[in-house]
C-alpha cells in the first residue's frame, strides 16, 4: 500500500480570493485543511517607521493608506492619539463632522466587504448593486476633501474645512447625454447635508434589497453557517475585536464602552450575533450598517442647527485661514512655522482607540517632546484576525477558506503596515 | 470606563514590590515591570477578578537609543548661535540598560478598564524575555512581529519566525541604528537573468531635522492632567 502524506498547497498570493497579497501556505489531508500559514508582510511599507522621520501633520496622508477602504477611521485613531496628548479640545461641530464621517466610512468599509465576500462566495449580482452606493458616499468623500479615497481631512484640533453648500456634478459629454447628466445631477442640487439626506432616506431600502438577495439564499446560507465558528472565550483569547467579537455574541462597542467624540449623544444599537459562524458576522455587519444610516440621520439634524467652528483656533496647532496670513504677521510665522517644522508634543505616551469597521484600531504614540513621534505603532484590528486564521479553517474544506477570509474582512493596508 | 486612579491605587496594594513604577497619565495607567517578575505580575492581571485583563490588545517593541536627542539646538543656540545641519547621533543611549522595551496593551472586557504593561529587555546584545503566549494566544503573531522589527527574542514562542520582512532578510528594520532608506537595494540583473541584491546607493537625508521645544504651554497641560485624571 502506498504511504499517504498531507499535500502542501501554496494559496496566494495572487489568488483573486486572497484579498490583496496574502500567501497561505496550507497543510492538506485530501480537501481538508490541517493546518493554515498565513505568509503576510508582502506590502509591508513600514508605516511606522516613516511616521518616525516626519512631522506628525505629515503623517496623517500615510493612516488613509493603512485600512484602504475606511479612511477616515484610520485618520480618527491617529489624531485621537495626538489630541490626547496635547489635551486639545474639539469644537462640537468638528465633533459631529468626524462622527458622522465615521458612520459613512462604516458604510463604506461594509459595502465593499459585502460586495467582495458576495464575490467570493459565488454571488456576483451584490457586487454591482455594493458599488452604486459606494460611488454616491465617495462622491461625499470628494466634496469634503476633493479626493475619493485618500481624504486627509481629519487634523489634529478638528477636521481640514467645513462642510460644503454645493455638491460635485456630473458633466455631459462624449459618454453621457444631458439628459443622463441632469438625471444624476438631481440630488446634487443642495448641499452636501441635503445630498446625504438623500441618501440616508434610500439606503435601508438598498439594505432591505441586498438582504432580499442573500439572507435567506440556499446557497449564501450553505456557504456560510457554520463555517468559522468562534466562541466568545476564544475570540477574546484571539484578540478579536469589532464584527468578529460581537458576532460571537459579546457585546463590546467602543462607541459605547468608552466613547468618544459626541457618540455618548446620538442613538444606536449594538447588533450582536449568537453562534459565531460566518453567517452571524454577516448579519451584524448588515445591521451596522443600518445603525451607521440612523447615526448619519442624527448628526445631518444636528448639523443643520448649529453652525459654529469646526476646528481649534489655536494656531500653534491648526494653520491660520490663507486670507489672515495675506495681513497678518503672527499669522505668516505661524504658518511658516507650521509647515516647516511642525508642533511639538509633549513628553508622554497615549494610546487613542476607536471602532473601525474592522474593530479597534488604535495608535500608540511615544513622545520625547519632539515634533515627530518617538515610535508609532498601530493597533489594527485585521492583524489580531488573521493570526486566527489557522484555529477558524482546522478542519473545513478547502473552499471553505474563501469564506473565512471574507467573513473576516481582511484588507492587507493595515495587516502589513 | 472605570475610573483610572482606583485602578493605579488597586494595583500598587496588589503588587507592592513586584512592580517598579505605576503612573497615571492622560487617564492611562501605566506599569514598568521588570523582566523576572513579567510573567507572574500578567497572571495575575489575567485572573484575578478586579483586574480580569482578558484580552491582550497590542505589543509591540520598542528601541530607547536616540530617546530625547534633537537634531537641532533650540535653546541653548541663542547664546552660541545657529548651526542649521543636522548633527549626527553619536549613538549613545541615556540609560544603557533600557534601550529595548516591549509594551504590553491590556484590556478587560469585563470591568471596562484597560492597562499599559513596559518591561525593559535588559541584555542589549541578545534582548530576551519571556513569552506570553500561553496567557494570551494572539501573542504569536505579536512576537514575531516585535521579534522581526527589533530583534527581540521571546523565550518560550514555540514558531519565531520572521513575519513581515522579506524571506532571506537581514537586520532588524525598526531599530534606531537601522537606516530609514534601508541597507540593499534590489533590481534585475540582465547578464545573471535574476534578481540581484546590492548596498543602497542613494544618500540618506533628513528633510526636516527632528527638533525639541520645551513648549511652555506644556506646564499647563501638565498641570491639568496631575490634578484631574480620573476619568
Amino acid at each position: 500500500m502506498p504511504e499517504l502524506r498531507n499535500l502542501t498547497l501554496n494559496f496566494g498570493p495572487q489568488h483573486p480570493a486572497a484579498h490583496g497579497v496574502l500567501r497561505l501556505i496550507l497543510e492538506m489531508e485530501g480537501e481538508v485543511i490541517k493546518r493554515a500559514d498565513p505568509h503576510i508582510g508582502l506590502l509591508h511599507r513600514a508605516t511606522e517607521k516613516l511616521a518616525e522621520s516626519k512631522p506628525y501633520n505629515q503623517s496623517i496622508g500615510y493612516m488613509d493608506r493603512l485600512d484602504y477602504v475606511s479612511m477616515m477611521c484610520n485618520e480618527h485613531g491617529y489624531v485621537l492619539a495626538i489630541e490626547k496628548l496635547l489635551s486639545v479640545e474639539v469644537p462640537e461641530r468638528g465633533q459631529y463632522i468626524r462622527v458622522m464621517f465615521d458612520e459613512i466610512t462604516r458604510i463604506l468599509n461594509h459595502l465593499l466587504w459585502i460586495a467582495a465576500h458576495g464575490l467570493d462566495v459565488g454571488a456576483m449580482t451584490i457586487f454591482l448593486y455594493a458599488f452604486r452606493e459606494r460611488e454616491d458616499l465617495m462622491d461625499c468623500y470628494e466634496a469634503v476633501s476633493g479626493a475619493r479615497l485618500h481624504a486627509t481631512y481629519y487634523r489634529p484640533g478638528g477636521v481640514a474645512r467645513d462642510l460644503p453648500d454645493t455638491m460635485p456634478q456630473y458633466e455631459a459629454g462624449k459618454f453621457r447625454s444631458d439628459k443622463d447628466a441632469n438625471r444624476l445631477n438631481e440630488n446634487r442640487q443642495g448641499s452636501l447635508l441635503d445630498f446625504l439626506e438623500d441618501f440616508t432616506q434610500k439606503f435601508p431600502k438598498y439594505v432591505d434589497e441586498y438582504e432580499t438577495l442573500l439572507t435567506d439564499n440556499r446557497i449564501w446560507k450553505q456557504r456560510l453557517v457554520d463555517v468559522g465558528i468562534v466562541s466568545p472565550e476564544r475570540a477574546l483569547q484571539m484578540g478579536f475585536t469589532g464584527p468578529m467579537l460581537r458576532g460571537s455574541g459579546i457585546e463590546w462597542d467602543l462607541r459605547k464602552k468608552q466613547t468618544y467624540e459626541v457618540y455618548d449623544k446620538v442613538e444606536f444599537d449594538i447588533p450582536i450575533g449568537t453562534n459565531g459562524d460566518s453567517y452571524d458576522r454577516y448579519l451584524v455587519r448588515m445591521a451596522e450598517m443600518r445603525e451607521s444610516n440612523k447615526i448619519i440621520i442624527q448628526c445631518i439634524d444636528w448639523l443643520r442647527k448649529n453652525p459654529g467652528p469646526v476646528h481649534t483656533e489655536d494656531h500653534k496647532l491648526f494653520p491660520p485661514s490663507r486670507e489672515s496670513m495675506k495681513g497678518d504677521m503672527e499669522s505668516l510665522i505661524h504658518h511658516f512655522k507650521l509647515f516647516t517644522e511642525g508642533f511639538c508634543l509633549p513628553e508622554g505616551e497615549a494610546y487613542a482607540a476607536i471602532e473601525h469597521p474592522k474593530g479597534e484600531f488604535g495608535c500608540y504614540i511615544i513622545s520625547d517632546g519632539a515634533n515627530k513621534p518617538y515610535r508609532l505603532k498601530i493597533r489594527a484590528p485585521g492583524f489580531a484576525h488573521l493570526a486566527g486564521m489557522n484555529e477558524m479553517s482546522k478542519g473545513h474544506m478547502l473552499s471553505d477558506i474563501v469564506t473565512i477570509i471574507g467573513s473576516q474582512d481582511i484588507v492587507f493596508g493595515e495587516i502589513d503596515r | 470606563m472605570a475610573n483610572s486612579k482606583q485602578l493605579a491605587e488597586s494595583l500598587k496594594q496588589t503588587f507592592t514590590s513586584q512592580i517598579e513604577s505605576c503612573e497615571v497619565a492622560n487617564k492611562e495607567v501605566t506599569i514598568v515591570v521588570t523582566d523576572r517578575n513579567l510573567i507572574s505580575v500578567l497572571e495575575q492581571l489575567k485572573t484575578y477578578p478586579e483586574f480580569a485583563f482578558e484580552m491582550m490588545i497590542d505589543l509591540c517593541g520598542v528601541d530607547y537609543l536616540s530617546y530625547g536627542k534633537a537634531e537641532w539646538k533650540t535653546e541653548i543656540a541663542s547664546n552660541t548661535g545657529f548651526s542649521r545641519a543636522v548633527e549626527e547621533d553619536d549613538g549613545k543611549i541615556i540609560d544603557p540598560d533600557k534601550r529595548f522595551a516591549v509594551v504590553y496593551h491590556l484590556l478587560s472586557y469585563a470591568n471596562n478598564q484597560r492597562l499599559r504593561v513596559r518591561v525593559y529587555v535588559t541584555n542589549n546584545e541578545l534582548p530576551i524575555i519571556p513569552s506570553v503566549i500561553e496567557l494570551w494566544n494572539c501573542a504569536d503573531w505579536y512576537e514575531r512581529e516585535a521579534f522581526d522589527l527589533y530583534g527581540i527574542v521571546f523565550d518560550g514562542h514555540p514558531d519565531l519566525r520572521r513575519l513581515l520582512t522579506d524571506y532571506g532578510f537581514i537586520g532588524h528594520p525598526f531599530r534606531k541604528d537601522f537606516p530609514l532608506i534601508g541597507q540593499v537595494e534590489m533590481r534585475y540583473d540582465p547578464e545573471k537573468k535574476r534578481v540581484v541584491y546590492e548596498p543602497v546607493s542613494i544618500e540618506p537625508r533628513v528633510l526636516v531635522p527632528k527638533v525639541i521645544r520645551n513648549d511652555h504651554r506644556f506646564e499647563k497641560v501638565k498641570e491639568k492632567k496631575d490634578s484631574s485624571f480620573d476619568a
